[in-house]
């Protein structure tokens, strides 16, 4: 694909950043504060669940880019071991912290959103569990890359446990659908379409495009960082 | 129930967590920036002929 | 006979060269076990619903103690070396491994901890439970285990690494075994749990032992 191997160079890669993260930036801004009002402000609570519909918003949002995320890391990990691709591994380090945060936001959020709504800060079902897992899969890759002298193999090594760990995500998924939860099942990606009254769909539409936004400008501004960073230590090396 | 305590601390916790990351993504970004421009390396190679390597 | 069979024997010989080795990791799981009975208390009942999940953890950690050398010997003689030079297959030669592995720690714990499971007050059927579903389950646990350690070979803070990726991945493995075990005590049937252990286990052989040959090619570079 030519935009793909467009941004493989790692200095037409840097040259794009450049241009792009100051707007991207000032648009995520925005995209939060309207994101915040409307979510905060404009939706009405909701008839069953009052005020508390609020933290669907953030939660179910950071939950989509949280697995999103790891997909990401996957793709990126078969990317570097199967074509090289240069910046894959780099791409791979910046994202995974990323990724990590998502994940806790969602945990943090779910677990707020649960006790006053199903009366539990935490149950041991499966959507829960294989949520909880992906976190730790987010730390095994992070500690996993850095544990090597040679960033190499490190990397390396992270993509085979991107890979692996890859089927954690349609565990996840469709963990609603296989067992009986406490969480609930899918109201947004369903056939016959959402089932969330409109004035809380759109701010929530919204807030999982702020998400994303947040979720690429961070990757493009840590993945600049990493190519600046290997630069560095190739230096020290040298020096 | 005060349902406040959870939402404020729901939306709390996840600027904390995520600006928080931003920031420090953001400072990381400028602190790399600045040890290479203190080695006199940001500049490209065509125009560091003459410098030490 | 073929490569595979001369490799998982070379393997089992020179595990049982050093039984002291094999016998570390089963002391171990028959103290951590029995930990529990002494931190909790005699209260049978209570001990009768915790064992499954006490007997399978064990299992794992006890497990997990014995992987971080399952490569490094061989990497630190140079016969890794060898065995990527090879002609065979290496994913043939790594199942081989694992399998090694699992005789020596999979087989007998799924024979010890019936045993210990008296200890907690199980019944019959229980205590066949904990036996299967173990010895479906633990041969799961060895492939998991041996990627982890393949991931891990050199690395800084090996032990723990290793550890950190390893759990994650078993749960599901422990998930299914202690729920087969609880099945059995609440009277239902527990073949459901048997089979998803089988296929994970299936899955792990069918798809591990490349990634962990992938995972040695770079340790050997």
């Amino acid at each position: 694909m030519p935009s793909l191997h467009f941004l493989a160079n790692p200095a037409r890669f840097r040259r794009f950043c450049a241009r792009v993260l100051p707007a991207l930036s000032v648009v995520t801004a925005l995209a939060v504060a309207v994101g915040l009002y409307w979510a905060l402000v404009i939706a009405p609570p909701d008839y069953q669940q009052g005020e508390t519909v609020r933290i669907m918003f953030i939660h179910v949002p950071s939950a989509t880019i949280a697995m999103g995320g790891y997909v990401l890391l996957a793709v990126l990990g078969g990317s570097l071991l199967v074509w090289r691709h240069p910046l894959a591994a780099l791409m791979a380090r910046a994202t995974a912290p990323v990724g990590a945060t998502f994940t806790a936001v969602g945990l943090i959020t779910g677990s707020l959103w649960g006790r006053p709504m199903w009366g539990t800060w935490w149950v041991w079902d499966a959507r829960l569990t294989s949520f909880l897992l992906l976190f730790f899969l987010y730390l095994g890759h992070i500690a996993l890359s850095r544990a090597y002298d040679d960033a190499d193999r490190g990397d390396r090594a992270a993509a085979i446990l991107a890979l692996v760990g890859a089927i954690n995500v349609p565990i996840i998924k469709f963990s609603v659908d296989w067992w009986n939860t406490l969480h609930q099942p899918a109201s947004i990606m369903r056939l016959g379409g959402p089932s969330i009254h409109p004035t809380l769909l759109y701010p929530l539409l919204w807030m999982m495009a702020t998400f994303a936004l947040l979720f690429v400008l961070l990757v493009l501004l840590r993945t600049d960082t990493e190519i600046d960073r290997r630069r560095l230590e190739a230096a020290e090396l040298a020096a | 129930m005060n349902y406040a305590v959870f939402i404020w601390s729901a939306y709390g916790a996840t600027a904390v967590a995520l600006g928080g990351l931003v920031l420090l993504s953001f400072v990381a970004r400028r602190r790399v920036r600045r040890e290479l421009s203190a080695r006199g390396l940001d500049r490209p190679r065509e125009q560091r002929a003459g410098t030490s390597r | 006979m073929t490569a595979g069979a001369a490799l998982f024997l070379r393997d089992l010989r020179l595990v049982l060269r050093r039984p002291g080795d094999v016998v570390v990791v089963l002391a171990f799981f028959v103290v951590a076990t029995t930990l529990f009975p002494l931190g909790i208390g005699p209260e049978q009942n209570l001990l009768a619903r915790i064992a499954g999940g006490v007997l399978w953890s064990a299992a794992l950690f006890a497990a997990l103690l014995s992987l971080e050398r399952l490569f490094a010997s061989d990497h630190e003689d140079g016969a890794l070396d060898l065995l990527l030079l090879a002609p065979g297959a290496l994913e043939l030669a790594v199942l081989a491994k694992c399998a090694a592995h699992w005789i020596v720690t999979g087989l007998p714990l799924a024979v010890l901890a019936p045993l210990l499971g008296v200890a907690f007050g199980l019944d019959g059927r229980s205590l066949a439970a904990v036996a299967l579903t173990l010895l479906v389950g633990t041969p799961t646990l060895s492939l998991i285990g041996g990627l982890a350690a393949a991931l891990t070979l050199g690395a800084r803070k090996s032990g723990a690494l290793l550890a950190l990726l390893a759990l994650p991945l078993c749960v599901p493995t422990l998930i299914f075994g202690t729920g087969a075990i609880e099945a059995v005590a609440t009277g239902e049937g527990f073949t459901v749990h048997i089979a998803i252990l089988a296929a994970l286990a299936l899955m792990a052989v069918a798809t591990l032992p490349w990634a962990m040959a992938a995972a040695l090619r770079q340790a050997g570079e």
